[in-house]
């Protein structure tokens, strides 16, 4: 079990829990919208390039950019 | 248009909506806005293949009816028939992006659980083939009970059919649905499910997207890259512009020759090679500049790269309480801050978007551009400063850097004063990399263009009429100069008091009045009046560099582009400023914390200048 900021790049993963509750609603609303939701894939693509913030992910099939301080909040498993 | 039917275009961002537009109305298409909100609404008309017209309007792009941003709003009370200005359409064409259908179908549950007639447009199906992935149309046809068409809207592929489905399903009955929607997270998993149906075969193929962007997003390469792109975009603006403007400004002497050689000597001549030949001409010149710039902002966005670069940024704007969120709006208002502002909608926090708003007009406008080049044409010698790279770019970039970093320090300050809030944080969907359509481009550049040209026709040619109006009345007894005697001299005299401190002279306080407008019109106004004051003929005809050249002193010209750096002069960016933050007070601000700033950097900079003797 990890969190997202220590998966390793292109490492496919499982989102298993989203610390919600950490998040602002407008946060969550917008994560939502850009498909994170627990059960879905998820991978880290890239980092940006001042201490690897923001991160590139992607969630199912599409890219999003995200801080480090939200992708704190999923937590992924990379067993399936 | 009323009576025809009214078919919305809908969609997640990215799905290729415009794209679809394009392709089904042509360049028939009108651009306005919603009522009350700054929205744009993009209509145009196709014909069904029965021959029947109709309207389509392309909305905003969402990702779903929990509006979260005025684009989104709009779209959502457009399809509930809700929206001012708008009838409830007959018909939703709902885009899909097929290589990103789990994200897509949520959207399209909501929308198609509406009850209104649908169809939807299952796109860029050629990219989800090179990406391995196999959709089956009549799968997904089944699950969501609407005619789904695939297409490629890009190169035109399948519309004759999505016209064919267009025309079936219009007149089909249809019901608003009542009672509460969905619950969100209930939907999001239904599309998931969907779309794992649909997907005949899905080959684990590395997307050349992500191949790119392991070079454009390199922690090393990419931020050089990011800074070669915006080298070369300045530097094209100024190296390939030259030989365009050259001929424009030498098709304004054509008739300023032209009309001195047929009309006699009098006011209507006065008024025609004086005002609006000397004034539109000395602004209409900057239009191959803009378009340049334009050009490289419209390429950024629509090949992808616009997000990556605020990707690569967002750490540094996160340092002065901003993100990568406000580096779209801030590149766009190098071309200009009003459609900068208003591309600050997408910018969710009210308060991060209250300083991004506030901070734009510190970008280098395209406006601004005819100012700096006059003076720096007039005043610093082109002469090279080793290695290729000459004293003038130099200068400009100079200009350019001081208005980036006053805009940095503005937002620090601005956000631990009246903008103070916790940090956003940056979201943001990276689409794929896509060629752009020369078509799409080229009907941007041309919309651009337009409002341009439009606008010297109008606020540029009336300012500058009545500027040479107030320039040429009274008439100067002989042995007075005209432009001391006339109402705009007198009328500068007074504001030359208060500018007299930072170095201004008397026709650069007589510019600045006309040029509250917009800045450019403070090249026309000089050229006015030095074209007017001159009772010399064959001196009149002298070009604007050398008349400057003549009566300003270097301290002077210096100060004077420091002023335009800050100076707020422009009245568009305070009216959408207005309408976007919806009140005075914040354009009030932002003028006052302007013209101070401006004040101040042009008396530094003058006083500066004469203390080391320049």
């Amino acid at each position: 079990m990890l969190r997202l900021d220590q998966l390793p790049y292109r490492t496919p993963a499982t989102v298993t829990a989203v610390a919600w509750d950490a998040l602002t609603p407008t946060e969550a609303r917008r994560l939502r919208n850009l498909g994170l939701d627990e059960g879905v894939s998820i991978e880290a693509l890239h980092g940006g390039p001042i201490g690897r913030d923001p991160l590139a992910i992607r969630i199912g099939r599409m890219m999003v950019a995200i801080r480090r301080a939200h992708a704190e909040t999923i937590s992924v498993d990379t067993a399936s | 248009m009323t009576g025809l039917p009214l078919i919305a275009v809908v969609g997640n961002p990215n799905a290729g909506k415009s794209a679809l537009f394009n392709k089904l109305t042509g360049a028939r298409q009108k651009v306005g806005n919603y009522p009350g909100v700054t929205v744009e609404r993009k209509s145009g008309r196709m014909s069904l293949p029965d021959g029947r017209p109709a309207e389509i309007v392309d909305l905003p792009g969402a990702y779903s009816l929990e509006a979260s941003s005025p684009d989104e709003e709009v779209t959502r009370d457009v399809v509930l028939g809700k929206q001012a200005g708008e009838r409830l359409p007959d018909l939703l064409l709902l885009v899909l992006d097929a290589t990103n259908l789990d994200n897509h179908l949520r959207f399209a549950l909501q929308i198609i659980d509406l009850g209104m007639s649908t169809v939807v447009a299952l796109n860029m199906v050629d990219m989800a083939r090179r990406e391995g992935l196999t959709i089956d149309p009549s799968v997904l046809q089944r699950e969501l009970g609407v005619p789904v068409i695939e297409t490629v809207a890009v190169r035109r592929e399948g519309m004759d059919a999505l016209k064919e489905a267009i025309s079936t399903s219009l007149g089909a009955a249809r019901r608003i649905r009542e009672g509460a929607p969905e619950e969100f997270t209930a939907v999001q998993r239904r599309a998931r499910t969907i779309a794992a149906a649909a997907t005949v075969a899905e080959t684990a193929k590395r997307r050349w997207t992500h191949r790119l962007d392991s070079i454009a997003l390199h922690p090393l390469l990419g931020p050089l890259i990011f800074v070669a792109i915006m080298f070369v975009m300045f530097q094209a603006v100024f190296a390939w512009a030259a030989p365009p403007a050259e001929f424009i400004d030498a098709r304004f002497a054509d008739a300023q020759a032209f009309i001195n050689a047929t009309l006699p000597d009098g006011l209507l001549r006065s008024m025609l090679v004086d005002g609006v030949i000397a004034g539109v001409g000395a602004v209409v010149v900057f239009l191959p500049q803009i378009l340049i710039l334009f050009l490289f902002i419209l390429l950024l966005e629509a090949t992808g790269y616009m997000v990556r670069a605020a990707f690569l940024i967002d750490r540094l704007m996160a340092r002065v309480g901003l993100s990568g969120h406000a580096f779209i709006p801030l590149l766009s208002s190098f071309a200009c801050a009003v459609p900068g502002i208003m591309a600050t909608r997408t910018i969710e926090d009210p308060k991060h978007r209250l300083t991004t708003i506030l901070i734009a007009p510190l970008m280098t406008c395209s406006a601004r551009l005819p100012v700096y080049a006059i003076i720096i044409g007039a005043f610093i010698p082109a002469r090279s400063v080793g290695g290729g790279i000459g004293l003038q770019g130099l200068v400009l970039l100079g200009l350019y850097l001081v208005g980036i970093v006053g805009a940095l320090v503005a937002a620090l300050v601005l956000r631990h004063t009246v903008a103070r809030g916790k940090h956003q944080g940056f979201m943001l969907e990276m689409p794929k990399y896509q060629m752009p359509h020369i078509r799409d481009i080229a009907l941007g550049l041309w919309t651009r263009a337009l409002i341009f040209l439009k606008r010297a026709g109008t606020i540029i040619l009336v300012s500058t009429i009545i500027l040479w109006a107030l320039l040429s009345f009274p008439q100067a007894r002989p042995g007075e100069s005209q432009l001391d005697a006339s109402i705009a001299g007198k009328m500068a005299s007074g504001l030359e008091v208060v500018m007299r401190p930072v170095g201004f002279n008397h026709e650069i306080s007589l510019a600045l009045i006309p040029a509250m407008a917009a800045r450019e019109v403070a090249v026309s106004a000089l050229a006015t009046a030095y074209s007017i004051d001159e009772s010399d003929e064959a001196k009149a005809e002298q070009s604007l560099t050398a008349q400057l050249q003549g009566r300003w002193s270097l301290p002077t010209a210096l100060a004077f582009l420091a002023w335009f750096v800050f100076a707020p002069q422009c009245l568009s960016t305070i009216a959408v400023t207005r309408r976007e933050t919806n009140g005075w007070r914040w354009p009030i601000f932002m003028v006052l914390y302007l013209f101070a700033l401006a004040y101040i950097a042009a008396g530094a900079t003058y006083w500066l200048a004469v203390w080391i003797g320049l």
